[in-house]
């Protein structure tokens, strides 16, 4: 066992203000800081995120790579969640491998009546780089950004444009490398 | 381990409804006291408690009551949880670093004698206390035989 949030309340508020930021900005890169003691092939900045936002009200779901002993054990003990088999009961999701993800159609895209009852994927990259890449445009996006996220398979770029042209539904993706991340809500579009 | 489940329960409730300062005085008399890192730093929050009426009617909400968590692991890898009454971090603490301590079979049972069978009695003492203080006030309801008619 590890022990989760050095302070509980003042780090989860700096870890959700951080993702407030990435997703009211796609494309933007922000640095969560955090601790480098997280379990297994989790990211910092993807065990920031689930220790701050994943609680007993949201299921979560990991991927066969994601899904291990000492993982489950530390977002269960910290975050208090269900873990998941199917994608497509869960509020929120981590991608540990993203070569294999499942489609992100598989995920909860919520209802016309209740769009923010929908999934997040947090999906870990190697590498995350701004200023080359694909290119963005949309909400909170002044003219464009551009994101470069190597090992995204090309059919995740393809669901992503799926997944912006059935707004309001959808899911949000936030990528994760390190202690960085970025999020591709469902209102971006992706080009190129 | 069959009944490991049950003498878990038994220090925990004992160590997690005692005095917070005979669970101090206990820590203090030990020995040897482990060293251990904090998993879940010490919390307070309302539980809520729900009972059910003679004890097998439909469960209703009795009430929320404040309760202070801890959980801690020793140098060996064994984690100890606390759940205890008020808000007084540094009992749970202890409670939770007791919990890890009493799992080891090699020391309970000096462990459960110095720390645990003192606190059970305590409690006991303490509830006979009660009772009989609110025996004392005892009132006994009679309905009379009401006369002929």
């Amino acid at each position: 066992m590890r022990p989760g949030l050095g302070d509980p309340v003042l780090d989860s508020q700096r870890i959700f203000r951080g993702v407030l930021d990435a997703m009211s900005h796609p494309g933007r890169i922000v640095a969560l800081g955090g601790d480098d003691a997280v379990p297994g092939p989790l990211h910092p900045a993807t065990e920031a995120v689930c220790l701050a936002l994943v609680d007993f009200e949201t299921p979560l779901w990991l991927d066969p790579a994601g899904r291990t002993a000492d993982v489950m054990a530390h977002l269960r003990f910290h975050c208090g969640c269900s873990i998941v088999d199917e994608p497509a009961s869960a509020r929120f999701a981590v991608v540990a491998d993203p070569e294999r993800m499942p489609d992100l159609d598989r995920f909860d895209a919520g209802t016309d009546e209740y769009p923010d009852r929908s999934a997040t994927i947090i999906v870990q990259v190697d590498m995350l780089s701004a200023g080359v890449g694909r290119r963005l445009t949309g909400p909170g996006i002044e003219s464009e950004v551009r994101l470069d996220a190597p090992g995204l398979p090309e059919r995740f770029w393809e669901g992503l444009r799926a997944n912006h042209g059935r707004f309001p539904r959808g899911v949000d993706v936030l990528l994760t490398a390190g202690s960085r991340l970025a999020a591709l809500p469902r209102t971006a579009a992706v080009e190129g | 381990m069959p009944g490991t489940d049950a003498a878990r329960a038994r220090w925990m409730s004992a160590l997690a409804q005692a005095d917070p300062a005979a669970v101090e005085a206990a820590w203090a008399g030990l020995e040897a006291r482990p060293g251990y890192r904090l998993l879940r730093a010490p919390e307070t929050g309302l539980v809520m408690v729900r009972g059910r009426a003679g004890g097998t009617g439909a469960p209703f909400n009795l009430g929320e009551m404040t309760v202070t968590r801890c959980s801690v692991e020793l140098g060996d890898g064994r984690v100890g949880h606390a759940y205890v009454a008020g808000r007084d971090p540094r009992h749970a603490e202890t409670a939770a670093v007791l919990d890890a301590m009493l799992q080891d079979p090699a020391g309970r049972a000096a462990l459960e004698t110095a720390v645990v069978e003192p606190l059970v009695a305590a409690r006991e003492a303490r509830q006979l206390a009660a009772r009989a203080r609110a025996d004392a006030t005892r009132v006994e309801f009679f309905t009379m035989v009401r006369g002929e008619e």
